[in-house]
Order: structure tokens, then C-alpha cells, then sequence
């Protein structure tokens, strides 16, 4: 099986993306993520299922992904930090993300499940959003988005550690963390 | 009937290992991670294509992100499907305009609750792209590999995120 060959080919990629997906919305609608009431019930602090899910998915991928790069079998896929980008646009996201109740992801999952308010608000929603960010990109990369750029691009590099060390502390930290909501009833 | 994906839920660390088990195969066999508003993005450029086709494809940020039916298109489609076959094995698809919580508060009438959706779908819209990523591509994927840009990003989008609950919450009074 050559890994480059399938990574190339096209046709190949979009039918995976659909299975990918497929994976991803079975998994998410399983995890209750999907539901307006369980993401909302997060964003209140009274329900932590969303970040039980995405906790235990860092702390799996973490290990996967640092197992499977030692190996040579997968690359690293990051960007470079700046407040410009990822505070300013991380805030306007949080924004939606707490009218809306859902996510880009849990959206399109909702919709699967037959919630109208995904498919008719939040849906449409994205597509204007995004299609507006398309418009203002050029005026907003050169003025914003690269403003406040941070130096150190992962968390092992800001910490002065060895990504070995880094792995070890986050996955104590996810596991202390989980343990602690079951702990007191979450 | 259908054993455990006839279950209505599962546990969310299953769900979780799942999903991470899933970022793994994406980097393996894609070698991209799973993110989800790029396909937004894309498909913003496919709608716009079809009104003034030569003026979107000039626009800078669809030649970084061409609107085409690839892996980053397929996968939000593929969500609908996978979410929609797990509620049907379990018995829970249900069409509904207003969930449970929402009607709690601001009632049952469903023009509100869309309005609200719209107007927070076209900030999470702009805020995915702004950020470079969303809960998935910034909040799991980007995090997983310690990615100073996606902790950074997933922090301000509960920020965001709970502040504008509360808020909400506090005008239903």
C-alpha cells in the first residue's frame, strides 16, 4: 500500500472526506455533542459532556499523533499563533458559537438529526459568514490577522520543554481534570 | 435491534477516543487534519460561482481555499449522513424548530429561534475563518498536537462562548 499515492489522488481524498465524515457525524450524534441543549448546557457550566468528548479526543490524538510522527507516518499540521487571528477571531467565534448553540461541525450533525434551527439558521449563517470573511480577507490580513504574532508555535516550545515532557504533562492535566468533574458530580 | 448503535448515546469518553482514533487516521491517510469550516467556506465559493463565476474565483482567499468538491468539502456532508443514520439506528430523529432549552427561556416560537441561529451562524462563520479553524480543526485536531495557535483559539472560543450564554440567559431574565 503506497500512503503517498493514496494521500494524492484526488478522487480518492473527496470519497474519504465523505467517509471521514460519515465516521465523525456517527461518532458526534452518539456523543449527544449534536444537541443545542447538551453544547449550551456547557457554554452554562451545568453539563460537561462537550468537554469530556473533545478532552478524551486531545488526550487519544495526542498520543496517536506523537506515535504516528516518530514513525514518519504523518506530518504536523499547525499554524502560526498571533492574538490578530486566533484572539479577535477566536472572540467573534464564541460569540456564535453561544447564539447559535452550535459549532461548524455539530451543525451539520444537528441538521442529521433532524433539527430545523440548524438547518435554516445556522447553516445559511455559516455560509454568509464565511462568504463575508472571503470579501474583507485581503483588507483584513494585511491590518489584522498577523498583529501580535507569538514566537513559539507549540506548547512544548513556549514552555521550554521537550515535547516528550509536554505530552506527559497535558495527558496528567486531561486525566486530573475528567477525574475532578466525575469526582464532584458533573 | 441493533445492538450498540441502536444506543441512544454513548459514553463521551467513548465518543471521544472514537473521534480521536478518527484525527489519527485523517493525518495517516490524508495527512490533513479534521476541520469542518473550511467546508463552509468552500461551499460559500460554489453558491457565489454560480452568480458571478470570473469575480470569486479572483477572490484572493478562494485561490487559497478553491471552492471545489474535495476532502474538505465531502466531510461536512458525510457529518449530516453519519449523525443522521446514528439518530435513525436509535430511534431519535426527530424534526424539531426549537430545542428544549431555548424554549425554557424564550418559548416556542420558532422565528426567534432562527433568527438567533442565523445571526450566530454568520459570527461563527466569520470567527472560524478569522481564527483559522474551529472546534474540531483548533479545538481537537490543533490541540492534540500542541499547537500554541489552536490552545490560544479553543480558550477565546469558550470565552466567547459562555460569556454570550450568560448573557442570554440573563435577557430571558
Amino acid at each position: 500500500m503506497d500512503l503517498d499515492k493514496i494521500r494524492r489522488n484526488e478522487r480518492t481524498q473527496a470519497v474519504l472526506g465523505l467517509l471521514f465524515g460519515i465516521a465523525f457525524g456517527f461518532l458526534l450524534q452518539k456523543g449527544a455533542v449534536t444537541r443545542y441543549d447538551v453544547i449550551m448546557g456547557q457554554l452554562l457550566l451545568t453539563d460537561f459532556t462537550v468537554v469530556k468528548v473533545m478532552a478524551t479526543a486531545v488526550l487519544t490524538a495526542m498520543i496517536g499523533l506523537y506515535l504516528l510522527r516518530s514513525r514518519g507516518l504523518a506530518e504536523r499540521h499547525i499554524r502560526a499563533p498571533s492574538i490578530g487571528s486566533n484572539v479577535i477571531g477566536g472572540l467573534i467565534f464564541g460569540a456564535g458559537f453561544g447564539l447559535l448553540g452550535y459549532c461548524p461541525g455539530t451543525v451539520a450533525g444537528a441538521v442529521g438529526q433532524g433539527s430545523l434551527d440548524a438547518l435554516f439558521g445556522g447553516v445559511p449563517g455559516l455560509l454568509i459568514g464565511a462568504g463575508v470573511f472571503a470579501v474583507a480577507y485581503p483588507a483584513l490580513s494585511r491590518r489584522i490577522l498577523s498583529r501580535g504574532g507569538v514566537k513559539p508555535q507549540t506548547l512544548p516550545e513556549f514552555l521550554h520543554v521537550r515535547e516528550e515532557t509536554a505530552i506527559v504533562l497535558a495527558a496528567i492535566a486531561i486525566v486530573v481534570a475528567l477525574s475532578g468533574l466525575e469526582l464532584l458530580g458533573f | 435491534m441493533f445492538g450498540y448503535f441502536g444506543l441512544e448515546t454513548w459514553s463521551p469518553y467513548l465518543a471521544g477516543v472514537g473521534i480521536g482514533i478518527l484525527v489519527c487516521l485523517a493525518f495517516l491517510i490524508s495527512d490533513r487534519p479534521i476541520g469542518c469550516s473550511t467546508a463552509f467556506l468552500k461551499a460559500s465559493g460554489m453558491i457565489g460561482k454560480i452568480f458571478r463565476r470570473r469575480q470569486v474565483e479572483a477572490m484572493e482567499y478562494y485561490r487559497l481555499f478553491a471552492p471545489r468538491l474535495d476532502w474538505q468539502f465531502m466531510i461536512v456532508p458525510g457529518i449530516v449522513i453519519g449523525a443522521f443514520l446514528s439518530a435513525v439506528l436509535s430511534g431519535t430523529f426527530l424534526f424539531a424548530w426549537v430545542p428544549g432549552l431555548w424554549e425554557a427561556s424564550f418559548g416556542g416560537d420558532p422565528v426567534p429561534r432562527v433568527a438567533a441561529a442565523l445571526a450566530g451562524g454568520i459570527l461563527l462563520g466569520i470567527g472560524a475563518r478569522w481564527a483559522g479553524g474551529c472546534t474540531s480543526g483548533h479545538g481537537i485536531s490543533g490541540t492534540a498536537q500542541l499547537s500554541v495557535a489552536s490552545v490560544l483559539s479553543a480558550a477565546c472560543f469558550f470565552a466567547g462562548g459562555i460569556a454570550t450564554a450568560i448573557v442570554l440567559v440573563h435577557l430571558a431574565g
